[in-house]
């Protein structure tokens, strides 16, 4: 079985900041814009390289929304800054009308997105937000897994014409993909292959996922584990191919059952192959405040919550 | 110079679109779009330097923006008499599969519409972004926005307001269509706002007043004199006295034709009030 290491845990919206202050020196459309979380959003980079085309908005999203709408017309291509949480559910109706609907080029750019941003608590924790943002037509919703996923994320979504969601988050995570990995949007990545379950996984969630596949394999389990990054467009395929194989499956993220990616992979199942399937996700709650690691324990979002999850869903095929 | 006639003329026969299109479908906002008239003329007619063509780029050219797109009668009317698309699909206001939706859209690929609008407030936002790509393109043309006085109860029209004069967007008129009626009501009935002077002064704006903003020449005057504000550090604001419903009698003055068709007897009268012009689509 194909394992994987790291040497070194970073948080994915240092990832984004590294894609942007990229982008700042290759693509001279590429504008910023910020609601006073500078630092929150590691945007320091391309701000210090590129004043002139950054914005600071000020406490002030929906007027965010708005203008990064307006600055597109005149072939900017503006990237938003903010938490998640203010990021869709504050602004949905500027998203829906100013952007979605008006088909605009913006890509919407959201930390500390889910449990994880930890001690803030749940006025700050959406386990909303790709519910709310793959409901949206055209609308592409993309959360990758660590700091190399984020940053190559964030560079091609600048190549890509339309509004996009790039959820992120706060805390430490393994850095497990190559640094130099071409990013793909809609194209699923197959970490393991295996035979007896398909563990599908997205965000801070697929690194869970590989720690929980080495631990089902010494169980003598067969796990193959795929990172869907992109969640909308959903790589349909890779899941189809994948439980024709297996047979079985589990979605893993950290978002709300409803809503979040367990339901765009249950709609492609029941329409082209139903398979019993479990879910590792929130049960429609809010969280609360304590330590990442803590919050994911309590809500049963790591590797433990998968494994029994695994154990579960074959004794239903 | 302008010739008044020529543009009086436009206005009438713009008044009588508004009525034939709400009427066909029973349905849409002929109030304000008939207060709006003689902006939406002069603006068209006299005030956007415009290229050729349309592309949603805009650079180069003067941009407008319709924050309250409800009004979509009179912007439809004027759009299609300037030339941006046939007269003649005027007649598909409101049906199934036309690019006149209720409310403005992008969305089928309109000439002359850059954003969504209907719902409301989001419409300086976007004109504040389109004014700063202006800047960042070197682009000395400016952008022109329409919004409703009732529309300015939306709490993002101040965020957009604070934010414009205090990064200094100097290449932006935003126009209020003060008709002091909403769906409601009057404004000083349903949410009484002051002074806007006072507010939008206080908030760092230079502004102007339009007394009589359904007199074709104040329009151009003081619309000219907004222009000529521009470049000088401060957005400009432009406080346009309306009366809504303005040109057919039995609408005027009142909040009851924001949203409402006319029956078959009140179309010809409200036509007889305006006669044809420069023939009907």
């Amino acid at each position: 079985m194909k394992t994987y290491t790291y040497t070194e845990k970073k948080d994915t919206r240092s990832g984004f900041g590294a894609g942007l202050a990229e982008l700042g020196r290759t693509n001279q459309n590429v504008v910023a814009l910020c609601a006073d979380l500078i630092g929150s959003l590691k945007m320091d980079k391309f701000i210090e390289e590129n004043p002139e085309r950054f914005f600071q908005i000020g406490i002030a999203e929906a007027n965010m929304m708005g203008i990064a709408a307006g600055l597109t017309i005149g072939g900017k291509i503006p990237f938003t800054g903010t938490f998640a949480n203010f990021s869709t559910g504050r602004v949905y109706d500027q998203i829906r009308q100013s952007i979605a609907y008006s088909g605009k080029n913006v890509k919407i750019c959201a930390s500390h997105a889910g449990l994880t941003l930890g001690e803030d608590g749940a006025t700050h924790q959406i386990l909303e937000d790709i519910g709310l943002m793959k409901m949206l037509p055209g609308m592409v919703v993309i959360n990758p897994c660590d700091y190399n996923q984020t940053k190559a994320a964030t560079i091609a979504i600048a190549e890509y014409e339309g509004p996009v969601y790039l959820r992120f988050g706060r805390p430490s995570v393994p850095v497990f993909t190559p640094a130099d990995q071409k990013f793909e949007i809609g194209k699923a990545i197959k970490f393991t292959e295996g035979t007896d379950v398909t563990i599908v996984a997205t965000g801070h969630l697929v690194w869970e996922a590989l720690e929980a596949s080495k631990a089902l394999h010494e169980a003598g389990i067969s796990a193959e584990v795929i990172n869907i990054h992109t969640i909308k467009p959903l790589d349909d395929k890779a899941i189809l191919d994948s439980v024709a194989k297996t047979g079985c499956i589990v979605t893993a993220e950290e978002h709300n059952h409803l809503g979040g990616l367990g339901e765009s992979v249950a709609r492609v199942l029941a329409q082209h192959r139903p398979t019993p399937q479990e879910f590792v996700a929130t049960n429609d709650t809010f969280g609360e405040s304590g330590t990442p690691a803590q919050l994911m324990d309590k809500y049963g979002l790591n590797s433990d919550a998968i494994q029994k999850a695994v154990k579960k869903v074959l004794k239903r095929k | 110079m302008p010739n008044i006639k020529e543009l009086t003329d436009l206005t009438t026969q713009v008044r009588r679109d508004i009525l034939r299109m709400v009427h066909k479908v029973n349905s849409g906002h002929p109030g304000g779009s008939l207060g709006c008239t003689e902006f939406f003329v002069s603006l068209y007619q006299e005030l956007l330097e415009t290229k050729e063509g349309f592309d949603m780029d805009g650079i180069g050219e003067d941009l407008f923006f319709l924050s309250n797109g409800h009004i979509s009668p009179v912007y439809y009317s004027v759009l299609a008499r300037s030339g941006y698309f046939p007269v003649d699909e005027l007649n598909t206001f409101r049906l199934i599969d036309s690019r006149l939706q209720g409310h403005p859209t992008t969305h089928e690929g309109l000439p002359g519409i850059r954003i969504a609008s209907g719902s409301l407030g989001q419409g300086m936002s976007v004109a504040i972004g389109a004014a700063q790509a202006k800047k960042l393109n070197n682009d000395d043309k400016l952008v022109y926005s329409l919004h409703g006085d009732g529309e300015l109860q939306e709490g993002q029209n101040w965020e957009a307001i604070m934010y414009a004069s205090a990064k200094k967007v100097d290449n932006l008129i935003s126009t209020i269509d003060l008709n002091k009626q909403q769906i409601d009501g009057s404004t000083d009935d349903v949410l009484p706002m002051g002074s806007l002077r006072a507010k939008f002064e206080a908030f760092g704006w230079t502004v102007v007043d339009i007394e009589e903003g359904n007199d074709i020449e104040a329009v151009l005057k003081g619309m000219k004199e907004a222009k000529a504000l521009t470049g000088k550090g401060k957005p400009v604001c432009v406080l346009l006295h309306t009366v809504m419903g303005n040109g057919v009698d039995f609408m005027m003055h009142t909040h009851a034709w924001h949203g409402k068709a006319p029956s078959d007897e009140q179309l010809a009268e409200g036509l007889s009030q305006n006669p044809e012009t420069l023939g009907d689509y």
